[in-house]
């Protein structure tokens, strides 16, 4: 597998040889890892596809701020994890918005698809659980898990793609594997995970 | 060493990015302190309840529309833009036109004519002020190289 990091890819796309042929090789290229990753973030298939292709899109519209020596994938994480949290934003929003109606009642509004199950291959009650509890996370502490786990990234690709240092990336680890054991505990009525 | 630190060994301890001597560090304090044995004991078991999901892959055909998406989407970017440029051209344009029509026609009171005169030199001076303002803190940002 290609360092997340790399540089080849992006640079000849966007600097030397900006054809349509060229940004498709690179999508095509690039396309599962970005789709998994708002996966992680989002929770659902529809969502993790369209911030996906948007993310793409905007990188696009965007690549005259990359400079030459500029890491590609970490600028172009920084559009796609933005556009997943913006998302998250609305979504949260929306789903604490109630409306009121002429009768005095309160009308619940369809909540928005979170993290659906389906997400996750080979089921089983335990994985659904957690896979839930991923969800209730707080995007930074979502991000960090996604990024080890899903995406096997070592710490100093983590602390590339934050724009932090591996300390940081530890750090906020540990809170979320503390506060993930913590939601899974109570999931299980105080039973130890 | 405190238990604090030992955290941290303890999460580059379960991804298998410790040294040697960090290693020898952390099993000296895990030999002396039980909570943290504990604590490291449950979030093993979390780290394999966490490694055994695997995200669904979608269809073959997802995969094959993707970048027809993509290529939609920068096409129809392209679209809005050039419309939304086209826009704001043609209404300035038309406000002008609207605007040069009132006031060089007779039948309208001079009254409305100074007050129409007023009013686009109010906003004028408006849209001035916000637009200093803006690239003044723009300009003053501290913060503005910096990655949010």
């Amino acid at each position: 597998m290609d360092s997340i990091c790399d540089n080849s890819i992006p640079v000849e796309w966007s600097l030397a040889n900006d054809t349509k042929e060229a940004f498709e090789t690179f999508v095509k290229a690039h396309m599962k890892k970005a789709y998994f990753v708002a996966l992680g973030m989002v929770g659902n298939h529809e969502d993790a596809l369209e911030l996906s292709q948007e993310a793409f899109s905007k990188a696009y519209q965007h690549r005259g701020t990359l400079n030459a020596k500029g890491k590609f994938y970490p600028w172009f994480y920084q559009i796609l994890r933005n556009l997943c949290i913006s998302h998250l934003r609305k979504r949260k929003h929306r789903r604490t918005l109630p409306i009121d109606m002429p009768d005095g009642q309160t009308l619940e509004l369809p909540t928005a698809p979170g993290f659906e199950p389906d997400s996750i291959a080979e089921r089983n009650e335990t994985k659904d659980l957690v896979w839930k509890a991923i969800g209730s996370l707080e995007p930074k502490h979502r991000e960090v898990i996604i990024l080890r786990h899903f995406q096997n990234l070592s710490y100093e690709e983590m602390a590339q793609l934050l724009f932090c240092n591996k300390g940081t990336v530890t750090s906020r680890l540990y809170y979320a594997r503390k506060r993930l054991k913590e939601v899974l505990e109570q999931e299980k009525g105080g039973q130890p995970v | 060493m405190t238990c604090r630190d030992n955290k941290d060994l303890m999460m580059a301890y379960l991804d298998g990015e410790l040294d040697d001597t960090e290693n020898k560090m952390l099993q000296e304090h895990l030999a002396e302190c039980p909570q943290c044995l504990k604590e490291l004991e449950e979030f093993k078991s979390l780290k394999l309840m966490t490694d055994n999901i695997t995200l669904t892959e979608p269809e073959d055909q997802i995969w094959q529309r993707y970048w027809d998406n993509v290529y939609n989407r920068l096409e129809r970017g392209m679209g809005w833009m050039l419309m939304s440029a086209a826009g704001i051209c043609l209404g300035i344009f038309g406000g002008f036109k609207v605007i040069e029509s009132i006031i060089v026609d007779p039948s309208v009171c001079l009254f409305l004519k100074v007050a129409l005169l007023v009013l686009i030199l109010g906003l004028s001076i408006l849209l001035i002020s916000i637009m200093r303002e803006r690239l003044y803190f723009w300009k003053n940002d501290r913060y503005r190289h910096i990655r949010r």
